[in-house]
């Protein structure tokens, strides 16, 4: 009886691991939405990375996509760019297909990459549940270490209000050489809308 | 005579109508959640513009309908602080069950008071068997008939 009650715990959620702090990630290749394939190695000469699970249909993904472009303006620059990655199924949600996603990112006018995830493999490898979803990396020399896994701020209804940037803090902590102050939150937003089994 | 007849019949109305959408703060909704009279209770997470939320919605009304104590929690006001676009909802779909719009605005601090488990994702679903203290916890939206089946395993 508990065995089986196990194996319904653990076959009702679709990801229950992913990267820790501290793991170093492996590398994945994607299609961005010009066209061309992005590597997370491409980025082998920056700092770091701030890795955005995100997607079209979301209202909170739409209530923070102008943060998420001034993320990328501000620390862009400084060695830390962003790369947004979307791996809702497209037949499920028709407004994440890759289309809606081409025209989302020449509509927003991106100038960082907006990577479809069509196997979704690269959500399940970072344990991404939500959309948006940031795992902030820092580029080691020996690879991508995870340094902060959560949310952007804590007022998803208006950034200006929000008391804690947790991205701002952790990669402006990375760029000091300090330690991130808070590793880890959570934040409601919408399920990634996986594949049915 | 007349009068005791309109306020029966009105009584009789309300309580077979679902009532009004409460708004809770965190500690309203633990306590809901820690103490009930039912020894089942099935609460979701969902809000007005999640899609597989709405989608799931009618496998809780018919749990509901079958005498089980059933919450559904609407997340809506953490990123709209005007609850009317519940209350709209909720009349367009007649929804019977009991439903509760969440007011809290730091859900770094009250997901993990929830449960632990959730990562903040909706839809969730957690069932609790009061008696017995057991918790059952899903980050996702439901398929038909598993509900019942997750009930019968508690």
């Amino acid at each position: 009886m508990l065995a089986f009650f196990a194996i319904v715990l653990t076959a009702a959620n679709p990801v229950t691991s992913g990267y820790g702090i501290g793991d170093t990630v492996s590398d994945f290749k994607l299609k961005n939405f010009d066209g061309r394939m992005i590597s997370l190695s491409d980025y082998k000469s920056s700092k770091g990375v701030i890795l955005i699970f995100d997607c079209n249909t979301c209202p909170y993904s739409k209530a923070y996509n102008d943060r998420i472009i001034a993320l990328h303006k501000k620390y862009g620059p400084q060695g830390y760019p962003v790369v947004t990655i979307n791996s809702n199924d497209g037949k499920q949600s028709p407004g994440d297909s890759f289309e809606q996603m081409v025209a989302r990112a020449k509509q927003k006018n991106y100038d960082f990459p907006y990577l479809l995830d069509e196997s979704q493999e690269v959500a399940r490898a970072f344990g991404a549940t939500n959309t948006p979803h940031v795992f902030v990396l820092r580029n080691s020399g020996q690879g991508f270490v995870v340094s902060y896994i959560g949310a952007i701020d804590n007022n998803s209804r208006n950034g200006d209000q929000a008391s804690k940037k947790y991205v701002e803090d952790a990669v402006n902590a990375l760029l000091e050489g300090k330690n991130v102050p808070t590793l880890q939150t959570k934040a409601v937003g919408c399920g990634i809308k996986w594949k049915d089994a | 005579m007349v009068r005791l007849i309109f306020v029966s019949l009105f009584l009789f109305g309300s309580t077979c109508h679902a009532q009004q959408a409460r708004i809770v703060k965190l500690a309203d909704l633990q306590q809901l959640m820690s103490h009930s009279d039912d020894t089942l209770h099935v609460i979701n997470f969902w809000a007005t513009w999640c899609g597989p939320c709405i989608k799931e919605l009618p496998y809780f009304e018919k749990v509901a309908a079958s005498g089980v104590r059933v919450t559904l929690v609407s997340m809506d006001l953490e990123l709209d602080p005007d609850p009317k676009k519940v209350y709209k909802f909720i009349e367009r779909k007649g929804l019977q069950s009991e439903v509760v719009l969440l007011d809290e605005q730091d859900p770094n601090t009250y997901i993990n008071k929830i449960d632990q488990r959730w990562s903040g994702a909706l839809p969730a679903t957690i069932i609790i068997n009061h008696s017995t203290g057991q918790r059952i916890f899903v980050e996702r939206s439901l398929r038909e008939g598993e509900l019942e089946q997750l009930l019968s395993e508690i």
